[in-house]
């Protein structure tokens, strides 16, 4: 008797709890799906402009469907300025990949393995760190060419380096950390206790435990740096990187090849992306 | 504690200092430092004749130039308060969707929500400006089933740039929100059912006030760079509705007036502070590194 009172108290909120089901079912995922539709949209323009054929006899993209074509792939090389922004962009991104991804891993260790007393100033780097993300970037931009005037630093590959780092390091930080926080340091403890040295405890257990995050927040520097605009064009001097081409580019006439560098670079991204995807969830 | 032990624990003391050192170094004098000179750069007085500038210690330009490019100002304030509110509308039921019915394909969702990061800023603009234009996608066929009149256009208009704001900076405001979405503790929403909540009960005071701190983090992370951006505008909006990050890039980089560059990108700066702080003051500093 008392049983049967029970599930019939149980059974009304129960009730109550599917009622949201024809929402989650219907309703959101068509929303869903439309602004999911409304993200991709510009890019399927970009896709299918690259294909497009150009009548006029200047070579720049036109607003009007001119036909197929695969000239633009067949000859993707064939503005040399584009061509030398675009390798320009891909040594950035690499060596300010490699710095951001060393210097922004070794901050996340210390932020999360040592707190209060054993690391003074901990809570001022997090402050910076939120502030460098948070931070309009034209003010970063705007503010790194005060200091290379200032103090007559020539602008070129060396500045781009300088600043993509810098803009780079606190995502590595923040990616890197949110893998290490969840990390057993008797994992280390226990290195530690049957010899190891630091560096042979890093090496051997605190960097492949961790190093899905750290590769993660590569990642995330190399699409930041390789995608900058902003700061870049502050930095830049006569060097353009591949973004800054193309703005300046865009402002005359854009050449279609921007449309098939674009195509490929999202191509490769999304591949990876998804790849990754399956990958890691295989390993569960 | 023997003597080989007390130095592997001294060498440890200093492990946090020593870690943080490169990378605090760098932000230090590339990040840090270039604010400071910035300020400084506010507090001379440059002369507009030879553009030679001396430190007078008073805010000469700040007042001049935040009065002469006051319109900016407000045009920037408003677009970029109407794209974050169109970001936050748009997302906050796609967030939601895939935070509580997303299931396994949470994951694919996200990259989904991320689509657009794979393709380079500029090119994300020059697309709309292509799609927007007067023979573009959108208005030719709209104009061909005679549902909008052939003199319309959006190129040019403000409505251009915030339609542009709002779709580069979508994933800023979704992401947050569901980041604070997704940490919602089940449990807590399965008692105020049990409690006889009915759904829209359970969403106003429930999920709703969870969400309060990753709705106000994804406001600023949309909000600010918004704030301050002006691809959007030159490349979508044309000559008209200027934006202060137009006037910012080009007092530096064609006018090279430093003095008056460097005093809005000041203002620029103060107003994202007073939004971080804020939000530090009503939320807690603590949970705002939670939705980076």
């Amino acid at each position: 008797m008392s049983a049967q009172v029970t599930t019939s108290v149980a059974t009304e909120p129960e009730r109550l709890r599917r009622r949201p089901r024809h929402l989650g079912r219907f309703v959101l995922p068509t929303y869903s799906w439309l602004v999911i539709a409304y993200l991709v949209f510009p890019i399927v323009v970009m896709i299918v402009y690259s294909f497009n054929r150009v009548t006029s006899g200047l070579q720049l993209v036109s607003f009007a469907w001119n036909g197929f074509t695969f000239q633009w792939y067949r000859e993707w090389s064939n503005i040399p300025g584009l061509t030398s922004a675009f390798w320009l962009s891909i040594r950035l991104a690499l060596v300010s990949t490699v710095i951001a991804t060393v210097l922004g891993t070794m901050l996340a260790i210390a932020l999360v393995r040592y707190r209060g007393k054993r690391f003074r100033g901990r809570t001022g780097f997090e402050q910076i760190l939120f502030l460098n993300i948070a931070a309009p970037e034209i003010v970063m931009g705007a503010s790194l060419l005060g200091l290379f005037v200032t103090f007559n630093v020539t602008r070129g590959f060396f500045t781009l380096v300088l600043a993509h780092v810098m803009f780079s390091i606190a995502y590595v930080t923040v990616t890197v950390r949110a893998r290490l926080s969840g990390f057993d340091v008797a994992l280390d403890e226990a290195a530690y206790d049957l010899g190891a040295t630091p560096w042979g405890t890093f090496r051997l257990v605190t960097l492949p435990l961790i190093l899905p995050g750290v590769l993660a927040g590569a990642l995330m520097a190399f699409a930041l740096s390789i995608d900058d605009f902003v700061t870049s064009n502050f930095v830049s001097g006569t060097s353009a990187p591949f973004p800054v081409w193309v703005y300046g580019a865009s402002r005359v006439g854009t050449p279609p090849q921007v449309f098939v560098f674009g195509t490929v670079i999202f191509t490769l991204g999304i591949v990876f992306a998804l790849s990754s995807l399956v990958v890691s969830k295989k390993k569960v | 504690m023997n003597l080989p032990d007390r130095r592997r624990s001294r060498a440890r003391g200093l492990a946090p200092y020593l870690l943080s050192l490169p990378a605090g170094t760098w932000l230090l004098v590339l990040f840090i430092v270039p604010l400071f000179i910035m300020l400084s750069i506010t507090l001379k007085t440059c002369s507009p004749a030879s553009g030679a500038c001396v430190m007078t210690w008073q805010w000469g330009e700040l007042p001049h130039v935040v009065n002469q490019y006051r319109a900016q100002f407000v045009t920037s304030l408003v677009f970029a308060a109407l794209a974050t509110v169109i970001d936050l509308v748009i997302s906050f039921p796609i967030a939601y969707w895939i935070a509580f019915y997303g299931g396994r394909r949470k994951n694919f969702f996200l990259i989904m929500l991320l689509v657009p990061f794979f393709v380079s800023f500029i090119i994300r603009t020059l697309v709309w400006e292509f799609i927007l234009s007067n023979n573009g996608v959108v208005l030719t066929f709209l104009k061909g089933h005679h549902l909008m009149p052939s003199s319309f256009h959006v190129l040019g208009t403000g409505l251009a740039v915030v339609a542009g704001l709002a779709y580069n900076y979508l994933p800023f405001t979704a992401l947050p929100l569901y980041v604070a979405l997704e940490r919602i503790d089940r449990r807590v929403l399965n008692a105020a059912y049990d409690l006889y909540a009915n759904r829209r009960v359970a969403f106003m005071r429930v999920i709703l006030p969870l969400t309060i701190p990753g709705i106000f983090a994804a406001f600023l992370l949309t909000f600010i760079p918004a704030f301050g951006d002006y691809v959007n505008q030159e490349i979508l909006g044309g000559t008209a509705n200027t934006m202060i990050g137009t006037v910012i890039q080009n007092l530096f980089l064609i006018d090279s007036d430093y003095a008056g560059g460097a005093s809005l990108s000041a203002v620029l700066l103060a107003v994202s502070l007073v939004g971080i702080w804020l939000y530090a003051k009503l939320l807690g500093s603590r949970t705002i590194q939670d939705y980076l």
